[in-house]
């Protein structure tokens, strides 16, 4: 706690830093997951493909991830938009498949019905599918919430500061209210970016808060 | 009118849906495509909305080939109603039958008004306008499916199996209920069943059709039950065919005879015939009494409600059931307006059945 009370500000930056490196990939790898998963789910050929395919960049490590694009970027080692790249891939790697199971959890009589009655193409993928969508979609991304906030803090390794930078520094001076801030420091955050998304799909999805009524 | 010119579906793998359909659906009458399952009924119901395209033939609308037209006009220009309802679970009651008017580029206060209207003619309350389908039952949800589709005023109306997945008295209900508006609103419907009893309740003209997508038989529904063209027809209309034909024979000319009646509280004497009838002030008939069981003045628990009620100007078949469900083995027979006139014996029931024609074979049946 002492050490706190003495860090306060470089906390709060570090962790604005982390908010940022975080957060953005998770917003552009949505957009990015939805076209992506559109597609899977329209084709029983394109969903092995792309499903695995995206699946395997997750299994890239992240410090190699975080050495490698530099050189593929064209980017200076230290510009935090390689980190902002890396953590992008990794929420589409996470994305893709949920945009697409959420997008085959819409009942079929449902989108028989809004093509019956003339909606069809972009339009019924807006109106219909996409916000039946929301709950699943909404699950996939708390967890790639999570994965994000865990993952960026291996930035520090390459000399991006984040909120990972009390855990290296923490440990090689071994100061142990340095290292125990930065753990909790992650999980109020992860806890931060739960509660947001949460509350959002909520806001989204009024029709599932509400009660069944006797036949 | 729709008509269907030698339309057949035959699906890559090789297998026929519908095999040379030529059918017409007049306008203003309900048509019925009844059939076991995979006799190709739904798939002709979904080429007229063009989900499926046929391989060859044409169907017409209104003489306008609907190939030629384009499918969101043309789906905008029908109701559709399916199996389940289909409605949007993210959608009020409201928005889900504005659905089609917002399509149509309609104003959002007409969108409302029609909305309100809608609900009330499908006999819905008000209040549900705001609900979610989660919140509604079955029934309330198909009520619903029914005015999303008569939103837009179509002349024509695509119905799939609508009723098939509620319970059997809110189907009968809903039926009752669909014949009334088709009454006030005489649309134009194609309506896809496997219920034969479905089928000759609501049809004006019922199409049979055999697995394999071939067309077995059209007629109306009397003529239906009295000449199937052949076994699998007869077969599939069932065991009971000449029992509910009479339901299609008017029982004009029955002779109604008086009956002993009585009211709540009073104590009639047990006469010769141990029954009599209880009526309340508006002479509506309640049950029968068995006046040998009475204690006291006659209250609501010793009525015998076992007897069916027929109307003057009902069926045979409601006249015959009336009798033959009666515990004095008198049918009772109300007029119009649910006042008692008088009782009838099966005997007499028969007697007329026997001296009644049956549907006459036309020549050119239809096979």
């Amino acid at each position: 706690m002492t050490w706190l009370s003495s860090h306060w500000s470089d906390v709060f930056s570090l962790a604005r830093d982390h908010v940022y490196l975080a957060g953005l990939p998770l917003v552009i790898g949505l957009l990015l997951a939805l076209p992506l998963g559109w597609a899977a789910n329209r084709s029983r050929t394109a969903y092995p493909v792309i499903i695995t395919t995206t699946g395997l960049l997750y299994t890239i490590p992240s410090l190699a991830m975080f050495v490698l694009l530099p050189g593929i970027l064209g980017l200076q080692i230290l510009d935090p938009r390689n980190v902002v790249v890396a953590m992008t891939i990794y929420t589409v790697a996470l994305l893709a498949r949920t945009v697409a199971d959420g997008l085959s959890s819409v009942p079929a009589e449902v989108l028989q019905a809004a093509t019956g009655m003339g909606l069809r193409g972009t339009r019924r993928f807006v109106t219909v599918e996409l916000p039946l969508a929301v709950p699943v979609i909404s699950a996939g991304l708390r967890v790639a919430a999570m994965s994000n906030v865990s993952i960026v803090s291996v930035a520090s390794l390459i000399g991006v500061s984040q909120l990972g930078d009390l855990l290296t520094d923490g440990f090689n001076r071994v100061i142990q209210g340095e290292l125990v801030t930065g753990i909790v420091a992650c999980m109020v955050l992860a806890l931060v970016f739960d509660t947001v998304i949460v509350v959002g799909t909520r806001l989204l999805t009024p029709w599932r808060s509400t009660q069944v009524a006797p036949a | 009118m729709i008509r269907f010119h030698g339309v057949t579906k035959t699906y890559a793998g090789g297998t026929t849906a519908v095999d040379d359909l030529t059918l017409t659906a007049p306008t203003g009458q309900i048509t019925v495509l009844v059939g076991p399952s995979g006799c190709g009924k739904t798939t002709s119901l979904r080429m007229v909305n063009r989900l499926i395209e046929p391989t060859s033939g044409t169907i017409t609308l209104d003489d306008r080939d609907t190939a030629s037209l384009k499918a969101s006009e043309l789906r905008r220009g029908m109701g559709y109603v399916i199996q389940h309802a289909g409605l949007f679970p993210h959608r009020t009651v409201l928005d889900n039958i504005g659905t089609v008017p917002r399509l149509l580029g309609w104003k959002r206060a007409a969108i409302r008004e029609r909305g309100m209207e809608l609900l009330e003619l499908v006999g819905l309350g008000p209040e549900l306008a705001g609900r979610y389908p989660a919140q509604l039952s079955g029934g309330q949800q198909q009520r619903v499916g029914v005015a999303r589709a008569l939103a837009a005023d179509p002349p024509v109306m695509l119905m799939d199996e609508p009723f098939s997945a509620v319970d059997p008295i809110v189907r009968e209900q809903l039926q009752d209920e669909f014949l009334r508006l088709q009454g006030e609103l005489g649309k134009t419907i194609l309506f896809v069943t496997h219920d034969i009893d479905e089928a000759i309740k609501l049809g004006d003209q019922v199409a049979v059709f055999r697995v394999g997508g071939r067309l077995a038989q059209v007629s109306d529904p009397a003529y239906l039950l009295a000449h199937p063209a052949d076994d699998f027809v007869a077969d599939f209309v069932g065991k009971d065919r000449g029992y509910r034909s009479l339901q299609f024979q008017a029982a004009p000319r029955l002779t109604l005879h008086p009956e002993r009646t009585a009211l709540l509280g009073e104590r009639p004497d047990s006469g010769r015939d141990p029954w009599v009838l209880v009526l309340d002030d508006a002479d509506a008939p309640l049950g029968w009494v068995d006046t040998t069981l009475l204690a006291g003045p006659i209250t609501r628990e010793d009525l015998h409600r076992g007897g069916t009620v027929a109307t003057v100007s009902g069926s045979l078949r409601a006249a015959l059931d009336a009798a033959l469900s009666s515990p004095s083995r008198r049918g009772v027979i109300v007029d119009d307006s649910g006042a008692f006139t008088g009782t009838v014996r099966a005997h007499e029931v028969l007697t007329i059945i026997e001296h009644t024609e049956r549907p006459p074979l036309e020549e050119e049946a239809v096979t």
